[in-house]
């Protein structure tokens, strides 16, 4: 409703419009009022916070040591089931080891994957991005004709293929999902330093003399921070669910790491007889994603008005 | 129209030409191909044996003009495994594949659009409610975990279906369940957003000034217009899923590319596995071409502007 | 002239984020057959929450009509004066306060989805502001035009569109019989406009509501879009309800005017009276925006400073107290009503320009 008077949006005009004048300030006003009305933003955010604190304090909070094997109780059931006991929450695996300490273990794995798999693409991203948008010409065609080319692959095919090339290791997937994701994030900055440097604003930064490195810290950097942060939780749950995929093919970190991706691959082995070794982690990889989700829908909403639900 | 196409087509070529010369250095990123190719207990004879027979050890540039000048005509050399050329065997494998995914999209399609719109339509009513549910539990959940709990419950526990192969109409249903849901969860997030903007187009108030029937408005006004992104989505999405259907091909042991892929990474088969790489992405570039047929048969702006 | 719409005490209020937005704070106003009225105000005064809330066109939720009523004459055809009852009349001139049952049944707030929708386009006819987003991006001209006549008319397809191609040529499009299958993208900013208007006046409405129709445009279009417009009163002999915030614009079509400030009503008078005989501060201060031929335009904003209301706060004194220079004690304690100050004149302000100083209410 482009032409109604700001009055008959509920959006514009009444206090509340986050633009690229307004800040931070009124940014988290709105995330607060968005976080009363809509209690998703808060499961998500009470989820992810949880599950940071899990990985970093999962040797204080584990009940067992997640490598102590013990076959004489291999295979034991969840604890409210008829066989089960309260010694293991969750149950054992094939090799006696308690599940609800791997999976308090996982948890570091799959959050390190997401965390420093971000951090990589989109510290390289947004370089590429900006190197795009500012120099423009046969350079920006250049990293965009090779963008391009990589969003338009077979993601996935090609990720298995480069860890089985590359080998089993943390850093081999952290880098690959480094790489492999930084496309997302350089068209996202490409995209938003051509917005904005064509913008009003930053042409009136210009005519009272404000030099291109000041335009970049002061204006650009700012207003990229939004969308980026949207995109990186979007990508975040993406690259931990990729990386238990990975695992369950057996290409991402070694065997003995308890990783949710390898406990799915080993619980696959015994589902007929001993369903939850495989049911409880892949249980933790989409409540993780899920947190992630429901996070990123909040973080647009309060972060890019222009990508805002009009509903309400 | 036609420049349009024109400059797709041209965009598609570039866009193959980049896969093979992809493809050709991906087996070259760790090292020498030859520790990738031959098990790792091989002798030093075999392996010399091994790279002379590859033509490893010719320059790189002799090794990327073959390759090129061979992918060309589709001969992607020899499977280590099967001794035959790598190129037919992964064609064969298509059908099969294919119908996984028609199946898993045909599902998503169904489901999500009708719950997508009338989301979109009815923001805050309990079918808007359940339609963001399963978006959100489509995005969330793993394949390869939905994949697992579908064969305990419907094929182990209750043995309505076959827990794998492909074998009648029923072995279809699990996999194609599992293919389609994460695609629906997208779709319904998607056709839910794309209905909310539509509905708040100017036009729309146009047609409501009109006085026009909401059926009139919905269908004719809205429903070709969400349509738009919808088509887009859908095409390239089909081709992406043709390449990610490796673990539920795994699991359900389908034998499709994707199953394919797995098996020879278990075989250090890489000649098969480049074969596969690359006509996979000339099947998702296929489909995104088609995609942009498609839409400018939809939208009289790109069809008529030149 | 007897009226065709009656507004009384209009109130509409969006439920937002922030809290109650208080758009429209009891606005009455009355339209005459044939008459072009213009609303005239900031953006954020309320002037198009007003017209569109009586046809049901706001957004419902966040919006909501809380209170007024909005008598239409033109639902039964030609209304007879000489056979109203005495307290119709007595309601016409203002006498009776308490509507009659038979006026609540043509009461446009009061009407059902169905007949409202009846009443939109068949006998109401929009003109909005942008062109560009105002038209249905992927169909044919020709078919948005015809589709009005097919809901409203019941003209079978074929028939609906040769009406339509008629329209276009009327409302000044070249060769419509060909453009009829071209697609919006393919029209200039003021042929859209035309076509637009060709589906306001399809159905032959009563009322033609033209939200800003000229704002969008180049300055030479907007000649050519107002002089269709009074080519089209003259021809349909329709009133118009011109919303706007120029007053330059209305000089050269409106009959009357209504300046609204703060969801509120501030000023109504005839064209000349109101252009030569201001008695509302906003209002002066709008003249004083406007651009002369004898003035540098650079200092138009001086005319008025401050900002807008925040229509937040529930209204309590002068909404345009803040920045009004004659603003006094009284101008904060209550809000001014509507006085009558001439012929088919009102304003509503506690102090009296003409004399200087503050009016006996």
């Amino acid at each position: 409703m482009t032409d109604l008077a700001p009055e008959m949006n509920p959006e514009r005009g009444t206090g509340l419009q986050v633009d690229e004048e307004r800040g931070w300030r009124a940014r988290l006003a709105y995330g607060r009022k968005l976080l009363q009305r809509d209690k998703s933003g808060v499961i998500g955010l009470t989820i992810f916070i949880v599950l940071v604190l899990t990985a970093v304090f999962a040797p204080q909070i584990a009940p067992h040591d997640p490598e102590q094997q013990n076959l004489r109780m291999a295979k034991t059931p969840p604890a409210w089931t008829a066989e089960g006991t309260w010694e293991f929450p969750l149950g054992t695996d094939n090799l006696g080891r308690d599940l609800l300490s791997r999976i308090i273990f996982g948890t570091r794995v799959s959050l390190a994957v997401g965390f420093l798999g971000v951090l990589i693409a989109g510290s390289l991203g947004m370089l590429v991005g900006a190197i795009a948008g500012f120099v423009g010409g046969r350079v920006d065609n250049i990293i965009m004709g090779g963008i391009n080319l990589i969003l338009a692959l077979p993601y996935l095919l090609f990720v298995v293929v480069i860890a089985s090339i590359l080998g089993r290791s943390l850093i081999n997937v952290i880098l690959i999902f480094g790489f492999t994701d930084m496309p997302i994030f350089a068209r996202v900055t490409r995209g938003e330093v051509l917005r904005i440097r064509e913008s009003g604003y930053v042409e009136s930064a210009i005519s009272v003399g404000a030099g291109r490195w000041r335009i970049l810290f002061d204006h650009i950097l700012p207003n990229l921070i939004g969308p980026l942060i949207t995109v990186a939780t979007f990508e975040m749950s993406g690259m931990i669910f990729y990386e238990a995929g990975l695992g369950f093919l057996g290409l991402s970190v070694p065997p003995s790491v308890p990783s949710w991706g390898n406990m799915l691959s080993a619980g696959r082995k015994y589902l007929t007889t001993s369903p939850w070794i495989a049911a409880f982690p892949g249980f933790a990889i989409m409540i993780t994603s899920l947190s992630m989700n429901l996070l990123g829908d909040w973080l647009r909403d309060v972060m890019d008005p222009r990508l805002r639900r009009t509903e309400r | 129209m036609q420049k349009y196409l024109l400059s797709r087509l041209l965009q598609a070529v570039l866009i193959l030409f980049g896969v093979l010369v992809l493809v050709f250095f991906m087996v070259r990123i760790a090292g020498d191909p030859v520790n990738l190719m031959v098990p790792r207990e091989a002798s030093e004879e075999y392996r010399e044996e091994f790279r002379n027979m590859m033509g490893f050890n010719r320059p790189l540039l002799v090794q990327l003009a073959d390759f090129m000048g061979g992918a060309l005509v589709g001969d992607f050399g020899n499977s280590l495994h099967f001794k035959e050329p790598a190129m037919p065997m992964v064609v064969h494998r298509l059908p099969a594949t294919l119908e996984l995914a028609g199946a898993g999209m045909i599902m998503a399609i169904v489901v999500a659009i009708p719950l997508g719109l009338i989301g979109g339509f009815r923001p805050g009513t309990w079918i808007d409610s359940l339609g963001r549910f399963l978006g959100l539990l489509g995005q969330s959940t793993p394949s390869f975990w939905l994949a697992l709990l579908m064969i305990f419950f419907f094929a182990v526990d209750l043995g309505w279906f076959p827990s794998f192969g492909r074998d009648s109409i029923k072995s279809i249903i699990l996999p194609g369940f599992v293919m389609g849901f994460g695609g629906m969860g997208a779709l319904v997030r998607l056709t839910r957003s794309a209905t909310m903007e539509i509905r708040g187009e100017d036009y729309i108030r146009t047609a409501r000034s009109k006085g026009l029937l909401p059926k009139t408005i919905y269908i004719k006004h809205v429903l070709r217009n969400v349509l738009i992104p919808l088509v887009s989505v859908i095409g390239v999405s089909f081709g992406y899923s043709l390449g990610g259907s490796i673990y539920i091909e795994t699991i359900f042991a389908w034998p499709g590319m994707g199953q394919l892929v797995q098996q020879a990474i278990g075989w250090r088969d890489y000649p098969l596995i480049q074969a596969i790489a690359v006509f996979t992405s000339v099947v998702v570039v296929l489909m995104s071409l088609l995609t942009d047929v498609a839409y400018a048969f939809i939208d009289p702006r790109i069809r008529y502007n030149d | 002239m007897p009226p065709i719409l009656d507004v009384r005490d209009l109130h509409v209020h969006f439920h937002t984020l922030d809290g109650v937005v208080n758009a429209v704070n009891g606005v009455s106003f009355t339209l005459e057959e044939g008459e072009t009225l213009a609303i005239v105000g900031e953006s954020g005064s309320g002037k198009s929450v007003t017209v569109m809330s009586l046809l049901g066109l706001i957004p419902v939720p966040p919006g909501k009509v809380t209170g007024g009523s909005a008598l239409y004459y033109g639902a039964n055809g030609e209304r007879d004066l000489l056979k109203m009852s005495e307290l119709e009349l007595k309601y016409l001139r203002g006498e009776a306060v308490k509507p009659d049952e038979e006026f609540t049944e043509m009461d446009l707030l009061q009407m059902s989805r169905e007949e409202l929708r009846n009443i939109r386009g068949g006998q109401i006819g929009f003109v909005f502001q942008d062109p560009i987003s105002s038209l249905n991006p992927i169909l044919p001209i020709g078919e948005q035009v015809s589709e009005i006549l097919t809901r409203h008319k019941g003209l079978p397809k074929e028939e609906a569109l040769e009406r339509a191609i008629r329209l276009l040529g009327h409302v000044g499009i070249p060769d419509p019989e060909l453009r009829v299958k071209n697609y919006p993208f393919e029209f200039s900013g003021g042929m859209r406009q035309r076509v637009v208007i060709a589906i306001a006046i399809a159905c032959t409405p009563k009322i033609v509501i033209a939200d800003e129709p000229t704002t969008a445009l180049d300055v030479t279009v907007q000649a050519q879009i107002v002089d269709l417009f009074k080519q089209l009163r003259q021809d349909l002999d329709v009133s118009i309800i011109w919303i706007t915030h120029d007053l330059g614009v209305v000089a050269g079509i409106a009959d009357r005017v209504l300046v609204m400030y703060g969801g509120r009503p501030v000023e109504v008078a005839l064209v000349d009276d109101l252009y030569d005989n201001p008695r509302h501060p906003y209002t002066t201060g709008l003249l004083c925006a406007l651009p002369r031929l004898d003035s540098v335009a650079s200092d138009r904003l001086e005319c008025i400073p401050g900002a807008p209301p925040d229509m937040l706060q529930p209204l309590v004194h002068c909404p345009f107290a803040w920045r009004c220079d004659y603003a006094f004690e009284r101008c904060w304690e209550k809000i001014p009503p509507l006085i009558s100050v001439g012929e088919k004149h009102k304003v509503a302000c506690f102090y009296d320009l003409e004399k200087a100083g503050p009016r006996d209410v």
